[in-house]
């Protein structure tokens, strides 16, 4: 139920008073609603879920966990977490 | 596609899994609370590649599993009626209510109908004016923003012909249901990624001090489910009580704020009962008294409902993450996807469905 599916919005347009969008799934396209990301605009990625976009997918953030899990490999055991990590953490 | 197939490299997890290795001393039981995770987990094997150490136990993360029958028979109910086209997200169809399931009415002559957005439902209404339209408006709070903008723009629209019945839960209060339980073993939870996408994580620091028990936002492919393995072991072996965030991509703190301010609007807390499990309170929404007229218990007579559950069944158990579904002696026995004695082996994310479909004689069964 919570599957929520990337996709790039090709499209922005209103309907019914409602901010919509095409969104490009590897070739398939789906109408989708966008009014819950207002900021959103042509070329924004975008996670999808049963008709509308829950948040605009962060490209940078992306990039970085991908660097990250490749570096993990150098990460000495009780190393603990780096910089941009430990801005994520919010200590409980 | 881009931003999944670069979280399913082999080699990646697989540097992942060794540092899981590398960093664990001793046993630890996790919990993934979202069944799409369960499904991700056993469908690529984690839970085979993990060391022997980490346990991952199922969380209640099933909005199909966790709608009380009640409800599900008020959805028979409702479907049954002659001028009513009742409209579902595709999951709910084969649950199990008392004696049938929708298919059952849909066979029997009822208009159910299968939609993909909420706002489909709408449309169905507005095409079919002399007619009821209703929509199942199940879900946690990643399909609340959905169901309620379907709502709103039935209202928009002056539509008097649409309603929807509500099966809202909530996984802060689930959390503290399963934390506070005397049989608890769960010292890690991996939190929902699409849950948090629209709520942020925020709520959840005050759960993870009170219970000293930490947690990670986690994705749902291999890499993000992994990673988010890894940063909740490694707290445990520090004996850091934290919530961190390995969803980022996707997860900020404060979450979708437009979303939130919606949900505001047109829910409000509520006590709501979870199959198998019971009451849990405040842990559901339900419609605001201003939105009434588009609440399906209020349009409809629902009096004469007598829910029955299988006496076979154990999914409540298993949503708490106390036993697995190969635990139940029903289990592939009595109980199948054709057969089904409760949800969880019906939905694409009950816990049960996930053994049988992927299920590894000699391991699981």
């Amino acid at each position: 139920m919570c599957l929520g599916v990337p996709g790039k919005i090709v499209e922005i347009y209103e309907q019914g008073g409602l901010k919509m969008g095409k969104v490009d799934f590897g070739g398939v396209l789906r109408e989708t609603c966008l009014a819950y990301v207002p900021e959103a605009q042509v070329g924004d990625y975008a996670v999808i879920h049963v008709g509308f976009a829950l948040n605009l997918l962060d490209e940078a953030e992306a990039l970085e966990t991908l660097a990250l899990l490749k570096e993990i490999g150098e990460f000495e055991s009780g190393l603990g977490l780096s910089g941009p990590e430990a801005a994520d953490e919010i200590s409980g | 596609m881009k931003y999944q197939d670069e979280y399913r490299d082999q080699s990646l997890v697989g540097e992942a899994l060794e540092e899981i290795r590398r960093v664990v001393t001793r046993p630890w039981t996790l919990m993934e609370i979202c069944g799409g995770q369960t499904h991700a987990i056993m469908r690529h094997g984690i839970d085979q590649l993990l060391p022997t150490e980490i346990e991952l136990v199922h969380g209640p993360g099933c909005p199909v599993c966790v709608t009380p029958v009640e409800l599900v028979d008020k959805a028979l109910a409702i479907a049954s009626q002659p001028d009513v086209i009742f409209t579902s997200y595709g999951d709910m169809l084969r649950v199990p209510g008392t004696g049938m399931d929708l298919f059952t009415v849909r066979a029997r002559g009822g208009d159910v109908r299968v939609v993909y957005s909420p706002l489909d439902a709408v449309r169905i209404a507005q095409q079919n004016p002399q007619r009821q339209v209703v929509f199942f408006a199940i879900g946690f709070e990643t399909t609340a923003p959905a169901n309620i903008m379907s709502v709103l723009q039935a209202q928009a629209l002056g539509l008097t012909n649409y309603s929807i019945l509500v099966s809202h839960v909530r996984v802060p209060p689930a959390l503290h249901a399963i934390l506070g339980s005397a049989h608890n073993r769960v010292q890690g939870f991996l939190l929902a990624g699409h849950v948090c996408a629209v709520m942020g994580y925020h709520e959840y620091p005050p759960i993870a001090e009170q219970y000293q028990t930490p947690m990670t936002v986690t994705g749902f492919e291999p890499l993000d489910i992994v990673r988010g393995i890894l940063q909740t072991v490694r707290m445990l072996e520090a004996g850091r009580v934290s919530v961190e965030n390995a969803y980022t991509r996707v997860v900020t703190y404060e979450g979708n704020r437009a979303a939130q301010q919606t949900i505001q609007r047109v829910f409000t807390e509520c006590d709501r009962k979870w199959r198998g499990i019971g009451v849990i309170p405040n842990s559901g929404w339900r419609l605001r008294p201003e939105f009434e007229a588009f609440d399906a218990e209020k349009k409809f007579d629902l009096q004469a409902i007598h829910p029955e559950e299988s006496p076979l069944c154990i999914a409540g158990q298993i949503l708490q993450g106390l036993k697995k579904p190969p635990d139940c002696a029903a289990f592939g026995v009595q109980c199948t996807p054709e057969s089904p004695l409760g949800a969880t082996m019906v939905s694409s994310e009950g816990a049960c469905a996930a053994y049988y479909h992927y299920r590894r004689p000699g391991r699981d069964l």
